[in-house]
């Protein structure tokens, strides 16, 4: 058995190969379906991308299962080259977090500035909300708005999806539901049952770093270091400031380099 | 009922333009599923058919564990898979994780039981004598059980059967041990639920449709096959 094994492996690898694990903002949004393969094609590599969500990403990076990490969680991050487990960080791009909802907005929220007043809104009409409820950084960016309004979020109004964002908003949508997204992820989705009611607070912005995992050796450094050089390059920055704005009328992410 | 249906269009069109990326997927679930039937089949096929007609001390409770095995939640063996394959894990120094070896070992661990399951059953099923003859008229074991094995051979295709469909339509074990990786280890079912939680729904009725239509023509062949058989 551990014979006939290698052979499908030896015709599915490629000779060299790095594994990036992202969120699935990144990757739904199709952004890195267009900034991955020009990479790919100027080193002659393959770039194994495993879409998750940023706690599972650092959980990966933390394993030793994934090279280079591409995540919005920033505390969590810290908390990450803190221990140790991160060989360099650095920041990528940003976009921001926005409240979405349905059209009639029966909590009232809508043009709102303050997004935890906003939740707090929500929170009191006790209209759906559906939480990401998992280790995403959205999650996490959800729970210190919830803690800044001095709100504990329970109740039958609480919906905790444990899912990615997409599958989130599909919930949303279901339920004539609140949720909190990234921009990119809600733009890219074209859901016209849900609407952009509160954006704009500094509170929201949503951060993205990529960062090397420590103890890598040989070929994988190689690569971790020049996939980390290839996102923070003017050009990459370039092509992330153009993503999208064709299709969907806006900049989907902006490019910020340290 | 209009994304059903523009769903069936874009699967037509998806097939008949005979789209490189649903190819590679179409290509990658039979290239993994088949693997891991084969080796399921390697190891529950002989299983099955000694604890049909074995008798040995805690022969139950080799069959409890096959039972058990048979309901065993695939999520649960995508999670154990991982941690053993995880660089960090005991087998991390494969480098299988992320890899379809992985995505063929869950699998394997899933299908055997069920094959081996089965193919006990119908094992059973037999004449019980009819070994004890074979034997008595000289026989080899080996020859006896080929023999026994000839005699259930309806039940031991329907074996192969559920272990297929079992693994074939299985989700959460391959993506947690292969990770949806594009063009790599994406199969069918984790690219339906990419495309659902992209909000691409039209395409992953497509891809649905091709899993469905998989499931039957290999249904079909397996019962011709078991025809051929009676």
């Amino acid at each position: 058995m551990l014979l006939v094994f290698p052979s499908i492996y030896a015709c599915s690898k490629t000779p060299a190969s790095i594994t990036l694990a992202t969120t699935t903002s990144t990757y739904d949004s199709g952004l890195l379906g267009e900034l991955i393969p020009p990479f790919e094609k100027e080193q002659g590599v393959t770039v194994k991308v495993v879409a998750v969500g940023s706690g599972q990403a650092l959980a990966l990076g933390e394993r030793g299962d994934a090279d280079v990490l591409l995540v919005h969680d920033p505390q969590a991050e810290e908390d990450f080259m803190a221990k140790g487990l991160g060989e360099v960080r650095r920041r990528v791009m940003y976009n921001d977090f926005i409240i979405v909802g349905p059209p009639q907005d029966p909590a009232g929220i809508r043009g709102l500035k303050d997004a935890a007043q906003a939740l707090s809104g929500i929170a009191r009409a006790g209209v759906p909300f559906v939480s990401r409820g998992d280790n995403s950084g959205t999650y996490s960016k959800e729970k210190a708005l919830w803690t800044k309004a001095g709100i504990t979020p329970e109740g039958a109004w609480y919906l905790s999806a444990g899912q990615g964002m997409g599958e989130t908003l599909n919930l949303a949508r279901e339920k004539a539901a609140y949720t909190l997204s990234d921009r990119a992820t809600f733009l890219s989705q074209n859901k016209p049952e849900l609407e952009v009611l509160v954006e704009g607070d500094a509170a929201l912005q949503n951060i993205y770093h990529v960062i090397m995992v420590k103890g890598l050796s040989g070929k994988e450094a190689e690569l971790a270091r020049k996939l980390m050089d290839y996102f923070t390059s003017a050009q990459t920055q370039e092509r992330i400031a153009s993503f999208g704005v064709e299709k969907y009328g806006q900049r989907l992410f902006f490019p910020y380099p340290e | 009922m209009e994304a059903i249906a523009r769903g069936f269009v874009e699967a037509l069109g998806l097939l008949f333009r005979g789209d490189p990326g649903v190819r590679e997927v179409l290509l990658l679930s039979l290239k993994v599923s088949g693997t891991a039937l084969l080796f399921a089949t390697l190891i529950g096929i002989p299983l099955g058919a000694w604890l049909g007609f074995a008798r040995f001390p805690g022969r139950r409770l080799v069959i409890a564990l096959i039972y058990t095995g048979m309901g065993f939640p695939p999520v649960v063996i995508g999670l154990l898979v991982y941690l053993f394959l995880s660089r960090s894990g005991p087998l991390g120094f494969l480098g299988w994780l992320f890899n379809p070896p992985a995505m063929v070992l869950a699998q394997t661990i899933i299908a055997f039981p069920l094959v081996a399951g089965f193919t006990m059953a119908a094992v059973i099923g037999v004449n019980p004598g009819l070994r004890q003859q074979l034997l008595s008229l000289g026989a080899t074991s080996w020859q006896a059980t080929l023999a026994l094995l000839r005699e259930a051979r309806v039940g031991v295709v329907v074996s192969l059967v559920a272990g297929f469909g079992a693994i074939i339509s299985e989700v959460g074990a391959v993506m947690m041990v292969g990770g949806n990786i594009e063009g790599h280890t994406r199969v069918l079912t984790t690219a339906i639920v990419q495309l659902t939680r992209m909000g691409a729904f039209a395409a992953a009725i497509a891809l649905g449709l091709i899993l469905l239509a998989l499931s039957f023509l290999v249904n079909l062949g397996m019962l011709r096959l078991q025809g051929r058989m009676e």
